[in-house]
């Protein structure tokens, strides 16, 4: 398989071989392709180069629809049931039998269901397990996987992955994707593993395999991060103990951060690790004031907040930096608009904009970012790390003290990241604090001076700089012990049903 | 039955609301009586028709601009096809017109998925192609229609057995919409193509990933909004006699309606039957303002303050039935 989104390969060279009656994990790190890969299988995507063998036989995947007829059943991570219809409706929609769904219901533990409620009033673990079922009733012989059990609570996804073994059992065939060590021991028999888009192997799961499949979804970066390492130690300073800036304690958000405590301290730069969709979105979102925390308190200077709007956060002076630049800026506007966006935005600056002291503060801030670039010019044109740099230059001239930066150099070039990164430890050293999530765990040395590792909604390792290099990192992501030669072994009691 | 209760509701109220008013026609006009209601019935009948062609369009995702448009090219087609013919040719206009208005609505469904334009813009595009194609076939108003198909929509039906006091109140015109509306909406709700076109509005993504053909149904549903509005641009040829080049004001009626009646822009939620009456109580609201001799200009703005004050209520009572 291979695709290209554009000059960018997704895939260049995957391949996946599932056997009957087998329970199958993909695995990889973040952008290694698995979603791409899934994506072609289920004909929501069409691939560049390769083939998809049914039983031999070659078939042409166009459209779900084709997917299902060649007897690949996707259930994907946010729930495929039309909203507004009802679950009998949704059954309808897509042939499904509907005495054999209720009977896979019931074997998957969902008590009561009434057919006539519409979907959207559903709990969203409980939409998964229904779209699992609509999947199991038609019989298919690949039922593809994709992070299921994340966001059910326990006693669900116990039921769910009792299902998938039995699947394999019964001579159907499973293609799992999972975070979680812990599963893909308790039901699966092979894994493949990708890196950038290519297949690395293929192992079967028995004790101990795990640090083999880190070793293959890093592969040469091992060796690379030790180097990395030595020279981060020369560039990361210690903060100096002056205080807390942010406490948060028990945070609960959604359904997917579950219990987060930690503190960012005043002149520090710390580290957010985590896999995709661990509920790192949410911790940012609420220390944002976007989203709305379900439990749990969040500290500005020792003083208990409430943000009910992300201006809230704004005023207690954090500030917000997402991934995707266009969250962010008035794409159509010039540097100096959007510069001079927030801090003239606050309230009791209603009334004409005072120009003089809008130049002096945006000057000053396009200096020290070095945005190689006019400020009359539209963001637009500039290039994806420059209106990063513009991003983080706004809440300089706003004056934030804080700064969460999410994913920041996402898609950006070396060159600008190492700037980036400078003035971030500038921005320390002054003695402002900064969360630095990243999907690019070898940054964590070069910016950080703290990692905190985020496993399925929990803080589960904090890790100062020195030790954080890629491979403790990865393995700590994937909730194991973070030094290989302390690994007991999750995996030990491959085989058994222990979810 | 307290699910279909409270499924029904807006329905529901509207239906009260409608009874209101024509309790207050009652009171304004006390000799309102059987023939003002069969007036009444024959100037909504264009205006339902347009409703229900923006009810399906919307409840799938989209939004018709054109539907005004479309009324009038198939109102002078038929008018200028009938004129001078003989009676029974109409049996040939009939289903041609319907099938033209199709053709027309199932072709801005084709331009929406080929060309990937927003929906509002290319419907917007259209209402002047289809606006200057009326004016080709029919300059100013003219034609004809069969004399037997203008009998059709006037008076009321006599059924046996049943005294006339009750079938003055049923015209003809509110069978033959009830009928129409009927044999197309019914069989449509419940076939696997009115699902799917319940489900690409509601969620497209969702939809595609059940294996629903997005495309094919974004045109159907485009496709039978047209053939309403080619039933609309028919009644308004029959009820006057002659075709109409320029479209009168059913596309912002055909949208107050629909939002008015429990249809949710956007898509996926929603019916025909709420969409309808609620065309009657526009129509009827405007009777009752022009029986109280209100000023016309006052007029608009009362309706569209009644609306926005009933869609808000709507949402208000919907949200705290749902909290609750």
């Amino acid at each position: 398989m291979a695709k290209n989104y554009g000059a960018v390969a997704a895939l260049k060279n995957a391949s996946l071989s599932v056997l009957p009656g087998e329970v199958h994990a993909l695995m990889g790190a973040n952008g290694a392709g698995k979603s791409t890969l899934v994506k072609i299988l289920t004909g929501a995507i069409r691939h560049d180069r390769g083939t998809i063998l049914v039983r031999g036989k070659a078939h042409e995947v166009r459209s779900p629809g084709d997917a299902r007829k060649a007897g690949l059943l996707p259930v994907y991570q946010e729930p495929s049931l039309i909203p507004d219809l009802d679950v009998l409706s949704n059954l309808k929609l897509t042939r499904t039998p509907i005495e054999a769904f209720r009977s896979w219901v019931k074997e998957l533990g969902v008590p009561e269901l009434d057919l006539r409620e519409t979907a959207r009033d559903i709990p969203l673990a409980i939409q998964r397990v229904l779209d699992l079922a609509r999947a199991l009733a038609v019989e298919p012989d690949v039922l593809l996987l994709d992070e299921m059990t994340a966001a059910l609570p326990a006693d669900l996804a116990e039921r769910v992955l009792g299902v998938v073994k039995r699947q394999g059992q019964a001579g159907r065939s499973v293609i799992f994707i999972s975070h979680r060590f812990v599963e893909i021991a308790a039901v699966c028999n092979r894994a493949t593993v990708l890196r950038d888009g290519e297949t690395v192997g293929v192992v079967d799961i028995e004790a101990g395999v795990e640090e083999r499949i880190v070793e293959l979804m890093l592969g040469a970066k091992i060796e690379k991060a030790r180097a990395a390492q030595r020279k981060a130690n020369e560039a990361t300073s210690v903060p100096v103990d002056a205080g807390t800036r942010i406490e948060v304690k028990n945070l609960r958000v959604g359904t997917k951060l579950q219990d987060v405590s930690f503190e960012l301290k005043n002149g520090e730069v710390a580290g957010v690790v985590a896999l995709e969709g661990q509920g790192q979105d949410e911790l940012f979102a609420a220390l944002a004031g976007s989203t709305k925390p379900s439990g749990g308190t969040i500290e500005v200077d020792g003083k208990a907040v409430k943000f009910s709007h992300p201006v809230d956060a704004v005023r207690a002076g954090i500030a917000y930096v997402p991934g995707d630049r266009s969250e962010a800026l008035a794409m159509k506007q010039s540097v100096r608009e959007n510069i001079a966006l927030p801090f003239s935005a606050s309230v009791r600056n209603w009334g004409p904009i005072n120009k003089k002291r809008e130049s002096e503060t945006v000057n000053n801030a396009i200096q020290r970012l070095q945005i190689d670039t006019r400020a009359q010019r539209e963001v637009q044109r500039l290039s994806g790390g420059n209106q990063q740099k513009v991003t983080i230059a706004r809440w300089i001239a706003a004056d934030a003290r804080t700064i969460l930066c999410f994913d920041p150099t996402r898609g950006i070039d070396v060159g600008t990241k190492q700037e980036i990164y400078k003035l971030l430890r500038q921005l320390a050293d002054q003695g402002k604090s900064v969360l630095y999530y990243t999907s690019e765990l070898d940054e964590v040395q070069l910016v950080c001076d703290r990692a905190i590792v985020i496993f399925g909604g929990k803080v589960v390792d904090v890790m100062p700089a020195d030790i954080a290099d890629e491979p403790a990192l990865t393995r700590a992501a994937y909730g194991l012990p973070r030094d290989a030669t302390a690994n007991v072994g999750v995996l030990a009691g491959a085989g058994e049903a222990q979810p | 039955m307290i699910r279909f209760l409270r499924q029904q509701a807006w329905v529901l109220g509207l239906l009260a609301l409608l009874v209101v008013l024509f309790i207050a026609t009652k009171i304004i006009q006390p000799n309102y009586g059987a023939s003002d209601f069969t007036a009444l019935m024959r100037a909504v009948l264009p205006y339902a028709f347009a409703v229900a062609a923006q009810a399906i369009v919307v409840i799938g995702g989209g939004i018709d601009l054109s539907i005004a448009s479309m009324m009038a090219v198939t109102s002078v087609t038929a008018a200028v096809m009938m004129n001078g013919a003989s009676e029974e040719f109409a049996l040939v206009v009939i289903p041609f017109v319907l099938l033209l208005g199709f053709a027309m609505g199932a072709l801005n469904g084709i331009l929406i998925v080929v060309t990937r334009v927003p929906d509002i813009v290319v419907t917007l595009a259209m209402l002047f192609v289809y606006q200057g194609l009326a004016l080709l076939i029919l300059g100013s108003p003219g034609g004809a229609a069969a004399v037997w198909l203008k009998t059709m929509i006037a008076g009321t039906v006599p059924i046996p057995g049943v005294p006339d006091w009750i079938t003055m109140w049923i015209p003809n015109a509110l069978v033959l919409l009830v009928v129409l509306l009927a044999a197309v909406w019914i069989p449509l709700k419940r076939s696997h193509i009115g699902l799917s076109i319940y489900a690409i509005g509601s969620s497209e993504l969702a939809a595609f990933r059940s294996g629903v053909p997005v495309a094919r149904t974004k045109i159907i549903a485009y496709g039978i909004g047209g053939l309403f509005a080619a039933m609309g641009g028919l009644a308004l040829t029959i009820s006057t006699g002659i075709g109409a080049p320029i479209p009168g004001p059913y596309l912002l009626a055909s949208v107050a309606a629909v939002v008015l009646g429990g249809v949710v822009l956007g898509g996926g939620r929603g019916g025909l039957v709420g969409p309808i009456i609620a065309v009657f109580i526009l129509r009827l609201l405007r009777t009752d303002l022009t029986l109280l001799s209100v000023d016309p200009n006052a007029t608009t703005i009362i309706e569209g303050t009644i609306m926005v004050v009933v869609v808000m209520l709507g949402a208000f009572l919907t949200m705290r039935g749902r909290s609750s």
